[in-house]
């Protein structure tokens, strides 16, 4: 067993993942269950001489990582549902400027005020853009505390890299659980990322650097539409991931991300009991999504259940990657009502019974 | 041909300043924004500052201000510029941070970052252009509209009953101690140029000695979507607009003394130490 093995809430990994990813400046507004994670870094962040400032609103939140990672710094919040809502036309800029700034979603029940409880119902919001115009957000779907640690902590380095938002997507129940986790002393070494595009005072530069997103002349703002989309192309070429489980002479498909594919692993190990050989595909990066290796196994199998805490968002994500004839149903809970493993192994059972009925 | 004459023959009284880029600049005739750019960019040559500024220009009529100065830009969502600088100057303790706002930008939609960034006495520097009106969208009513005057949505006139008052933001913002200097100037004649550098190099110096917030809101002219003569316009805002926005300081916290509210009152009640009266 690792010595830096230790019980971590899932918040607090949130934070740290921030630290160790080389988090130069935070900027966030209180919103519950996220609550831990501008708590603890306001007061690491100034211990490591790096910036930590409560905003008066999410809206200047993600306005102020504007400004920030426009002077070349690693920025970022942490919110939950209505406060990421309130964050999207800032991101929409974010994403028009090509600047890289990271975002955690700890997702809470929709719509409006809704509840505090987990919820999966923002989906369509991390991985189709969000706010006005043709943009994508990386999305990583953490499972467990120590990937609420790793994904934090990577996201800066594949926002650098791409200049483009990144989402960490979790949800109420990942927020507040605590488990074991390897969350070393001393992290890995940052490796910044030349950013000669930074608007940080001339310092002896011949040109001036302007970041933004205005393009008034529509051949000129094509252009630049196509350049981010050439970004995104290769980004959905090099970074899909995903995880799989109990597949390699699965008849049928789970898919579930986050807390979801949780519960589901409990639920195939169940159905497998009872001798229904259940898989799971899990994907890790909800954009890009890993529709080629989804597609591979769906065509191995007979048919497919998606499972989410939502009224069917990512669902419609794995019906693009099936193949034509492959049958594709959903189970889901909306409002923070999570099934539980014997629920969901149910679920799977009738979807069986169904698919030969 | 003429001898011409060159740079060695010539003493140069009045140049273009250098951190003003040689650029036919969008703005209407009559329209105030060429002046307070060019005295923006007199500011940064002055002050040694073009090799560490960024300037943040929001949406309004000055969007395009990224186009004009010779220094870092970043163009900002409408409203949030103050959000924005804040993290700049956050992320860049060192830079010399400034916004350019207008006043439906400053003293509406982006009412709540303007208080919040005085309140927290962040280190920037803004550059408020009151105009009473949505000049790039077509002449619609402001936040600082004059009651009575008539725009593309009151077309009978501001009725103050209906449409509340007119915003006074230095008077608003005078209550937050983070807030180092706050003055008012118009731009509608030449001799109001020199008070204008005054208050700006005053504005610059707060920030330079990390005072706390500054702005010189500069009472401008838009003669188009005013509907009006050029020379009427700034007639206009030597004789009203100077009535609902009163010129003045209204915070000093550079000068000696400058705590004593008598001496930066600013306002009403005959505190407000007018242009008019030091002229």
């Amino acid at each position: 067993m690792s010595d830096t093995r230790r019980l971590v809430k899932g918040n607090e990994a949130l934070a740290v993942g921030a630290l160790h990813g080389g988090c130069d400046c935070f900027f966030g507004y209180p919103i519950t269950p996220q609550n831990e994670v501008p708590e603890l870094l306001s007061g690491l962040m100034p211990a490591h001489g790096r910036v930590f400032l409560q905003a008066e609103s999410e809206v200047a939140s993600i306005n102020m990582i504007y400004g920030a990672a426009a002077a070349g710094k690693r920025a970022m919040s942490s919110s939950s549902s209505p406060g990421i809502s309130l964050m999207m036309e800032g991101l929409s800029y974010i994403a028009g400027a090509e600047l890289p700034c990271v975002l955690i979603n700890v997702m809470r029940g929709g719509p409006g005020l809704g509840n505090i409880a987990a919820s999966q119902s923002d989906y369509f919001q991390a991985t189709k853009g969000g706010g006005h115009g043709d943009y994508r957000c990386i999305c990583l779907a953490p499972w467990n505390v120590q990937e609420m640690y790793e994904f934090t902590r990577i996201a800066f380095d594949l926002a650098d890299r791409y200049r483009v938002p990144v989402f960490v997507l979790a949800d109420a129940v990942l927020g507040s659980m605590m488990e074991p986790a390897d969350i070393p002393e001393q992290p890995p070494p940052v490796q910044p990322i030349e950013k000669p595009w930074a608007t940080t005072g001339l310092n002896g530069r011949s040109k001036h650097n302007i970041v933004n997103s205005l393009y008034l002349e529509p051949e000129v703002l094509s252009d630049h539409n196509e350049k981010l989309q050439a970004c995104y192309r290769k980004i959905t070429a090099a970074e899909q991931r995903f995880d799989t489980r109990l597949t390699e002479d699965a008849e049928y498909l789970l898919v579930a991300y986050g807390i979801c594919a949780r519960v589901a692993y409990s639920a195939a190990k169940l159905a497998r009991a009872k001798g229904i050989r259940v898989g799971l595909f899990r994907p890790v990066t909800c954009w890009p999504y890993p529709s080629e290796a989804l597609r591979n196994l769906m065509s191995r199998t007979q048919g497919t259940l998606v499972f989410e805490l939502s009224a069917g968002q990512m669902l419609e994500d794995a019906r693009l990657a099936a193949p034509g004839d492959h049958p594709v149903a959903f189970f889901g809970k909306m409002g923070g009502v999570l099934p539980t493993p014997a629920q969901v192994a149910d679920e799977i059972r009738k979807f069986v019974e169904g698919l030969h009925g | 041909m003429a001898e011409t004459l060159t740079n060695a023959d010539v003493e140069c009284v009045f140049e273009r300043p250098h951190a003003l880029i040689d650029r036919p600049h969008h703005y209407c005739p009559g329209c105030s924004h060429g002046v307070y750019h060019r005295l923006v960019a007199e500011m940064l040559d002055e002050f040694g500052l073009t090799d560490h500024t960024v300037g943040i220009c929001p949406v309004g009529c000055s969007v395009l201000a990224y186009d004009y100065f010779a220094v870092d830009m970043i163009e900002a969502s409408h409203g949030r510029a103050p959000a924005v600088a804040t993290g700049v100057k956050r992320a860049l303790p060192d830079a010399f941070v400034f916004t350019y706002q207008g006043d439906g930008d400053l003293a509406s939609i982006g009412m709540s970052e303007t208080v919040h960034a005085a309140a927290r006495g962040e280190n920037i520097t803004v550059f408020f252009v009151n105009n009473g009106i949505y000049g790039m969208t077509g002449g619609q009513m402001a936040p600082t509209t004059l009651p009575g005057q008539k725009t593309t949505t009151s077309p009978k006139g501001r009725e103050v009953a209906v449409m509340g008052h007119p915003i006074d933001m230095c008077k608003l913002l005078q209550s937050l101690p983070g807030v180092a200097f706050l003055a008012r100037v118009p731009l509608s004649a030449p001799k109001h140029l020199k008070t204008a550098r005054k208050y700006m190099r005053k504005a610059v110096q707060a920030q330079l000695e990390r005072k706390g917030f500054a702005m010189v809101e500069v009472l401008a002219a838009c003669p188009v979507q005013w509907r009006m003569e050029p020379m009427a316009a700034l007639r206009h805002v030597d004789e009203n607009v100077t009535k609902v926005f009163p010129p003045g300081v209204f915070v000093d916290r550079l000068s000696a003394g400058s705590d004593d509210p008598s001496a930066a009152g600013g306002g009403d009640g005959g505190v407000t130490r007018t242009e008019t009266e030091r002229q």
